[in-house]
């Protein structure tokens, strides 16, 4: 398959660029960081994006989706990545809609599904328990109680979790921390008894949560696809939001990359433009060339996920591996080549440094996808 | 033969005074204070607006003084320690090994006193250098302008000669805590015509003078640490000029090379524990007590090999500088090397401590301490001159390369 986009897909994206970047540029995040916002989303936006069919992006038609693929969930991330606008599109529209599409039942599927689509349903899924992303450390634990399953333990860095009427949790329903066997997601309402949900007030301000379980009664009917045998499941699923979050840091560090090269035509040291300094001009080429390998490797791994999802690790390791360090380096010089502007809160630039680092860790570091390449490659 | 006798006896001398000092430090130094501070709230900088914000930070910052070890190698007429070099450096050892913090931070010890020291005349330093080493004056830097940052020499805040005074008219960026110094040293042009860097003068003021406002700029980091700061007509005598008039220049490139020294400097003060340990907290440790985490742990044993011959370097810089060899460009050097180490150890901190370094208002994070610490470090080779300007100064001054 060729790696351009297809002209459906350069329609899409522009049709996203166009309400994006009108409705909701850096100065929304900013407003809604220095509202307080206790949503810390418009719901109204997100409306209108249900209505060109976004929120079902990934979901089938049968279901009330538009059914479409992996690239165009990376096009629409983006452009998210362009103007950092908080949504529960990756949560909800590619994460969990992936789970339940992927590992639901026909009553789940049915049950769900259409409500994503049309946007009046959020969800999300709950899995990091550390500080550092590891999903096979999962101990939260899940054990038999009667027709179902007791759930206690805690996670962090819910994406939405304080906004979500859906919680996928990874819980252990056999095994220890480490280990693949005895993983079982199950699907969680949040205003059952015994979650406590705390908003994290994050760098970035944008949305997650610390939840907490104590002896959550939920049944039989709650597990998303088999019981002991979810690692799978949770692979793809998290390779699919790794896919997605490598496309809005891909958009993030264009953004970033153009705003830069913007200023270097523009700012005047020394009787010069500061863009004619080689010094500047190698850098600013460097991080031109790293973007475009970027882009490349981000639009292979989402690729290899639409052809099939279980193939698509590598690829996959190597396109947010990527992003992280891609991100990093255009996020510093970013602020490096605006000076003391950079460092201002009145200047946008700070709000990429921010959205990159929580994108870096989210499902994963640089180090970590790395790790799992020489893993994958038997290293 | 003689020359080896008297290095003798200068070591031995040096061994009484670490011993003494050791000791005077143990008994003086009260344990709150030795560590790092956590915030900038916890750092006391001094000044008729600063206040002490502990028991502790008083009891240390007033037996400090009191020795003059606020500025230990300061003439004691100054309010110094009269240290010698070599003193100084066992003094500074002895106060590392124990994690003692400086009692003071001051712009006025790290940059201001070191110009006054060598282009001052006898009235200026009686004036100024014991209000410093007092933590009585708080000082910040009116160098930067809008149009003349890395470009410094372009200024255009100017200063006309009425009788015995100047009238200073013109407007400064990115001046840190201007909105809580009591005085600045700053920089203005005091001859039109000449060419840029021959007309700019060194002068000094009270910011309570009429006509002097600020107005704080809010930083990523959530902090506002400096100003925009403007000067409507301000009167100021002209024996405040420090130096000759119109050779500023001088002064202001002697200041920043003690500027770049103390920045290049900063991550030392920094987190405490090393970062191995500190890495070890959140992703932990396997059987062997390696770090759990193989990429991470080979990103902190490279930071920390960078950093041991970093702390090497800048010891034989001050042993050069001692000895009469340091090429005065060699603190940009530093500075480019420090700063962009000090970047560094603030990506691993936060790779190192994964989410919960990514929290910015929570008790359990000290309100993103973390995070708004990384954040900070992002100026450090922006601030004193930038990573790209020092190396020009490297590829100019030291390598002497054409055209560069
Ligand atoms: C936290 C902080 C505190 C500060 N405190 C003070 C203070 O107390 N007092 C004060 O007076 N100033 C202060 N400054 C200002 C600081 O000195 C300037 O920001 C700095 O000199 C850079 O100037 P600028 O911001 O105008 O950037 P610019 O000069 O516009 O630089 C923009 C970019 O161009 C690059 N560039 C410029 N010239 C060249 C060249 N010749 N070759 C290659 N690249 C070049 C720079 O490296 C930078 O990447 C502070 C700055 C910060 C960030």
């Amino acid at each position: 398959m060729a790696l351009v986009l297809t002209e459906e897909q350069s329609m899409l994206r522009d049709s996203a660029r166009g309400l994006i970047s009108d409705k909701a540029p850096v100065s929304h995040l900013r407003h809604l960081r220095d509202s307080k916002d206790p949503a810390g989303f418009s719901k109204e936006l997100w409306h209108a994006f249900a209505e060109m069919g976004f929120a079902g992006l990934l979901v089938p038609e049968e279901f009330g989706g538009s059914g479409l693929g992996f690239m165009e969930a990376g096009v629409v991330m983006e452009e998210i990545g362009r103007t950092l606008m908080p949504s529960p599109f990756l949560a909800t529209s590619v994460v969990a809609a992936s789970a339940l599409n992927r590992g639901g039942n026909a009553a789940q599927k049915s049950d769900y599904l259409p409500k994503i689509s049309n946007g009046s349903l959020l969800a999300t899924l709950a899995v990091d328990e550390g500080a550092k992303h590891r999903p096979l450390q999962t101990s939260l634990r899940a054990v038999r109680a009667g027709n179902g399953f007791k759930l206690s333990g805690a996670k962090a860095l819910v994406v939405d979790g304080h906004v979500a009427d859906l919680l996928i949790v990874a819980a252990r329903t056999a095994g220890s921390a480490g280990e693949r066997e005895g993983l079982t997601l199950f699907l969680v309402n949040p205003a059952a008894k015994g979650v406590a949900v705390e908003r994290t007030i994050m760098v970035d301000a944008h949305n997650a949560a610390r939840i907490e379980f104590a002896n959550v009664e939920v049944n039989a009917d709650s597990v998303l696809g088999e019981v002991d045998q979810g690692a799978t499941l949770l692979d793809g699923v998290l390779d699919i939001g790794r896919g997605a979050v490598a496309a809005e840091m891909v958009g993030l560090s264009d953004e970033v990359f153009n705003r830069t090269v913007e200023y270097l035509k523009s700012r005047k040291q020394f009787g010069k433009l500061i863009g004619e300094f080689q010094a500047l001009q190698h850098r600013a080429a460097e991080l031109y060339v790293d973007i475009e390998i970027t882009r490349a490797a981000t639009m292979k791994a989402l690729q290899a996920l639409g052809a099939d999802v279980a193939k698509a690790a590598s690829a996959v390791a190597v396109a947010k591996a990527r992003a992280c360090t891609t991100a990093t380096r255009a996020v510093q010089e970013g602020v490096q080549m605006h000076g003391g502007m950079g460092m201002t809160d009145q200047f946008d630039i700070g709000f990429f440094m921010k959205r990159a680092r929580v994108c870096e860790e989210l499902f994963g570091d640089a180090n970590y996808h790395t790790e799992q390449l020489a893993r994958a490659r038997g290293y | 033969m003689s020359d080896s006798k008297s290095t003798d006896s200068e070591t031995a001398d040096l061994d009484t005074f670490r011993g003494e000092t050791r000791a005077w430090l143990e008994a003086n130094c009260p344990p709150e204070m030795r560590k790092p501070a956590t915030s900038d709230a916890d750092v006391f900088w001094g000044g008729r607006n600063t206040k002490l914000s502990s028991e502790p930070q008083r009891i240390w910052f007033e037996r400090m003084r009191d020795k003059g070890w606020t500025v230990p190698d300061w003439p004691k007429e100054y309010g110094g320690g009269g240290l010698s070099a070599a003193e100084h450096k066992v003094l500074r050892a002895e106060m590392a090994k124990m994690g003692a913090r400086p009692p003071l931070s001051s712009f006025g010890i790290w940059m201001l006193g070191p110009a006054l020291l060598k282009y001052g005349n006898e009235a200026q330093k009686k004036e100024h250098l014991p209000k410093i080493a007092a933590g009585l004056i708080r000082w910040c830097q009116g160098y930067s302008e809008p149009n003349a940052g890395s470009d410094l020499a372009s200024l255009q805040t100017r200063a006309e000669g009425d009788g015995d005074d100047f009238i200073i008219t013109g407007s400064k960026i990115w001046t840190s805590y201007a909105n809580y110094a009591d005085w600045i040293f700053c920089l203005v042009r005091t001859d039109p015509a000449a060419k840029k860097h021959d007309g700019i003068s060194f002068i000094l003021f009270d910011m309570a003078s009429k006509g002097v406002s600020t107005k704080p700029i809010l930083l990523i980091s959530g902090y506002s640490p400096f100003c925009e700061t403007f000067f409507d007509g301000v009167r100021v005598p002209k024996s405040h000029v420090v130096g000759t008039v119109n050779r500023g220049w001088d002064v202001a490139k002697y200041l920043l090379q003690h500027e770049r020294a103390m920045i290049s400097g900063m991550g030392e003060r920094g987190v405490g524990r090393p970062l191995g340990q500190i890495a070890a907290d959140s992703v932990g440790t396997d059987a062997q007590g390696r770090l759990d985490d193989s990429m991470l742990r080979a990103e902190i044993a490279g930071f920390d090999v960078d950093e041991a011959a970093l702390a090497a370097c800048a010891e034989r810089a001050v042993d050069l500088a001692k000895a009469g060899q340091a090429h005065p460009a060699f603190s940009s050097a530093m500075k480019y090397y420090g700063t962009e180490l000090n970047k560094r150890r603030y990506e691993i901190l936060m790779s190192a401590g994964g989410i919960d370094a990514l929290e910015w208002e929570s008790e359990r994070s000290k309100q993103g301490a973390r995070p708004r610490a990384w954040l900070r470090t992002k100026a450090n080779s922006i601030e004193g001159g930038t990573s790209e300007v020092m190396l020009g100064i490297v590829a100019k001054r030291i390598l002497d390369l054409p055209g560069a």
